[in-house]
């Protein structure tokens, strides 16, 4: 059926939102399973699991009493696959194929709860049982997550029942230009990295007469070790569509387009069936809901080319080039796709603007800072214990964010650095802390906000070693347009190459600020002037690990093959052999020393032979292979 | 290389015609062809070109800049090592060393039998469960370089 005016969305909304919260309190006399379907748990078998809690249900008798839907994630990655059953809203993690039949007969039928599948707390061993009484969800605010984990991503109704499209509603009662004033009013920055103010880039694109204007959705999200683009639109892609079409009705857009990575097949999956709906709906399409506002969105994959992500090559590559940032100006507000007017947003930002529209600009300005308005997703990974995608408000500090959401490091490690916004960002070490997270204070320490990757590392990194890894990242993405960004970031990484060889000179050093200053200065796009950020920040905070790769020959983290090697403690050594049946390259051999209270000679690694794979140490039952 | 079959070139064709109606196709059309056939050769990027009037030096310009587009076939098992910065510091370059070691390839390359093709990954978001490996689709989590071999073997025994 499409819709043809306001009153009938109304309508439709009301029935949709009474049905979602008999749903979630049970008033509908069912109970309800929703798992979660991000692509994280999808791979540890979500999809089994679903099947199998369908499979069950059937056989227990229950088809009638209890519903069963996959949702978009729940953030808390390193404890998914999660299963959520309503209305006690009780959570279970860890879940795997083989626990489904005991949430059934023991929960689903029975009404008891499956302890042991419950979140326990590590520090007090409590066994939790509602999601936001663990400590991970405490400090959160989910506002771009709005509906992600809660309602099912393929299916508009749930959508409906879960708030969306009243934005859109609110949106079409103002003019284009009170929009505008109202998303500047809110103060949203962009969350794609730079933090340029999404209502100005809007009222630039809004004061370009032109027959046609573009609304682009950018989620080419390439910062290794972030997700939370994807998460969004796997979660929610009706709210990321609904701020696409706000967009695109403040600024006079007809057409939509979504740029979205290749290697996210969910996401695109779940985005192009929440258009499909809203076409048959008519919720895209002409007139929509009576008035002359007329949308239409497509999607656009992007084929592996961490630059487009940068909105002048992303345009690019919609038009069917080579992924080549252009010069600005003119900026795309100006000249974009094809010639025309063009906003580009990021999902994030896309996806908070029907909150803002929903629930007043004041509402959303009233989290955050006094630059920075809002909450901020962030991919929290690496070596920190609670893996997962966690939205905070703007000014949590990043002690907050790694100790209080996070939960510390693991195994007992000490803290070194947390890495944020991927390769164009910094590390901000321990003395940061206590520092609140916006825009600005995180340019003024060293680093930046990014896209929203933060990646924690422990005393176990080594700082040289993950400079390098991010310019050989960088080296291998940069388009090669301007010669600043394609020779110097070379020439960079082969001097840290030099170095993490153990080969370098203190004259090395001096190269490597040159290069970063001239590479920063010269490059065309953002990709090349950030690129050497993450040299600059680690030479910053951990020069001590430079100078002991050049003048000690030593890497302090053990990591840079040439500058450590393993060795046996013949005195640990039980003379199993286990570590010379696994070595790749027979270098291990046995000795005729016998250790005092052993009963087998002892084994050592000839270091000529060796390869430094790490196979015989993470073999070993004895610890006595160690690194040197 | 041989020369392209009747129906090869009528399927290229139809691909190209699926997108007629579009202003700038040809990133479309290249990741169908992509996905059908596993690679873009140059006497494919021909029939594309005579089909969209769009020169063969700029349709080759565009295949050699996406990593997704290939000139080359890939193996029968692509191997996706993710060094995506999560798993990186979770020791995904040991994985990585370990699979080129046993395969004796470098990632992007493909073995002499044509079974297995190992693949640079940068991130692909399932960083809860770093370091991250996925062989055609199938995602193996937190990987071990002790588990790398027997992996392998799995693969290879298949074709027994």
């Amino acid at each position: 059926m499409k819709i043809t005016s306001r009153e009938q969305l109304d309508q439709i909304i009301s029935n949709c939102t009474k049905t979602f919260q008999n749903k979630l309190d049970g008033s509908d006399g069912k109970r309800a399973v929703v798992l979660c379907g991000g692509t994280g748990c999808l791979s540890s078998n979500s999809d089994a699991i679903k099947a199998k809690f369908e499979e069950m249900i059937v056989e227990y008798g229950l088809d009638d009493f209890v519903t069963v839907n996959q949702v978009g994630c729940f953030g808390f990655c390193s404890q998914g696959p999660f299963v959520k059953i309503f209305p006690e809203d009780t959570l279970y993690r860890l879940v795997k194929v083989e626990d489904v039949e005991e949430i059934v007969k023991t929960d689903l039928l029975k009404g008891n709860i499956v302890d042991r599948l419950l979140y326990t707390d590590p520090v007090t061993k409590e066994k939790i049982q509602r999601q936001e009484e663990i400590n991970f969800y405490k400090k959160q605010k989910r506002i771009a997550l709005h509906g992600c984990g809660l309602i099912d991503a393929e299916d508009i109704n749930e959508a409906m029942g879960y708030g969306a499209f009243k934005g859109l509603e609110n949106a079409l009662d103002k003019s284009p230009k009170e929009v505008i004033d109202e998303v500047l009013a809110s103060g949203i920055r962009g969350r794609g990295g730079a933090g340029f103010p999404t209502g100005r880039k809007w009222s630039f694109a809004y004061a370009n007469d032109s027959d046609q204007k573009y609304v682009v959705c950018n989620g080419d999200e390439g910062d290794p070790g972030a997700f939370m683009d994807r998460s969004i639109l796997e979660g929610n892609p009706f709210a990321v569509i609904e701020g696409m079409m706000i967009a695109g009705y403040a600024i006079g857009a007809s057409e939509g387009y979504f740029y979205v990575r290749a290697e996210y097949p969910v996401a695109v999956n779940r985005l192009q069936k929440a258009i499909d709906q809203m076409t048959e709906m008519g919720i895209l399409g002409d007139n929509i809901l009576g008035t002359d506002f007329s949308f239409r969105a497509h999607i656009r994959l992007g084929a592996g080319a961490f630059v487009c992500g940068e909105e002048t090559a992303l345009l690019n590559s919609i038009e069917g080039k080579r992924g080549m940032p252009r010069p600005r100006p003119p900026f795309p507000a100006v000249k974009g796709l094809w010639g025309k007017p063009t906003v580009v947003n990021n999902v994030e930002t896309l996806a908070s603007i029907p909150y803002i529209l929903r629930e007043g600009a004041a509402d959303f300005a009233s989290v955050g800072t006094e630059g920075s308005k809002g909450t901020k997703v962030f991919a929290l990974g690496g070596k920190v214990n609670n893996v997962g995608l966690v939205e905070v408000p703007m000014g949590t500090t990043l002690r907050e964010l790694i100790y209080d959401i996070g939960g510390g490091i693991p195994n007992n490690k000490k803290f070194k650095a947390i890495q944020t916004g991927g390769p164009s960002g910094g590390c901000l070490t321990e003395e940061y802390l206590d520092e609140p997270i916006d825009f600005d204070n995180l340019v003024a320490k060293g680093s930046m906000m990014g896209s929203g990757g933060a990646i924690v590392m422990d005393e176990d990194n080594c700082m040289v070693n993950i400079a390098k890894f991010y310019m050989e990242f960088i080296c291998d993405e940069s388009c090669g347009k301007c010669s600043p960004c394609r020779v110097g970031t070379k020439r960079m990484l082969e001097i840290l190459t030099k170095i993490t060889d153990g080969k370098g000179t203190m004259n090395d050093i001096d190269e490597l600020q040159q290069l970063s200053e001239a590479v920063k200065n010269n490059s065309l796009c953002a990709l090349g002037q950030t690129a050497a950020n993450p040299i600059v920040s680690t030479m910053t905070h951990f020069m001590d690990e430079y100078i002991a790769h050049i003048k000690d020959k030593k890497c302090p983290a053990k990591i840079c093959k040439n500058l450590m090697r393993y060795s046996i403690v013949k005195d640990s050594c039980y003379g199993c052999g286990l570590c010379a049946r696994q070595c790749p390259v027979n270098a291990i051999t046995v000795t005729n020393y016998t250790a005092p209270g052993k009963k087998r000679p002892a084994y050592e690694i000839n270091p000529d032979k060796c390869i430094k794979c790490g196979l015989c140490q993470s073999s070993c039952k004895f610890k006595a292979i160690i690194k040197e | 290389m041989a020369k392209l079959s009747e129906a090869a070139v009528k399927q290229i064709s139809e691909i190209c015609d699926r997108y007629a109606n579009e202003t700038t196709p040809l990133m479309m059309i290249l990741s169908d062809i992509q996905k059908e056939y596993g690679y873009v050769p140059v006497d494919v990027q021909e029939i594309v070109s005579e089909k969209t009037g769009i020169s063969v030096a700029e349709i080759y310009g565009v295949v050699t800049f996406y990593s997704f587009f290939s000139l080359k076939p890939k193996g029968k098992y692509i191997i996706g090592c993710c060094l995506g910065t999560a798993c990186y510091v979770k020791g995904a370059q040991q994985i990585i060393d370990e699979f080129c070691e046993i395969l004796g390839i470098k990632p992007g390359e493909t073995t002499d039998d044509g079974m297995f093709t190992i693949d640079a990954l940068r991130c692909i978001g399932a960083c809860g469960i770093a370091p991250a490996v996925t062989i055609n689709g199938t995602v193996y989590p937190k990987m071990e370089v002790s588990q790398v071999a027997g992996v392998i073997n799995d693969y290879r025994s298949r074709e027994d």
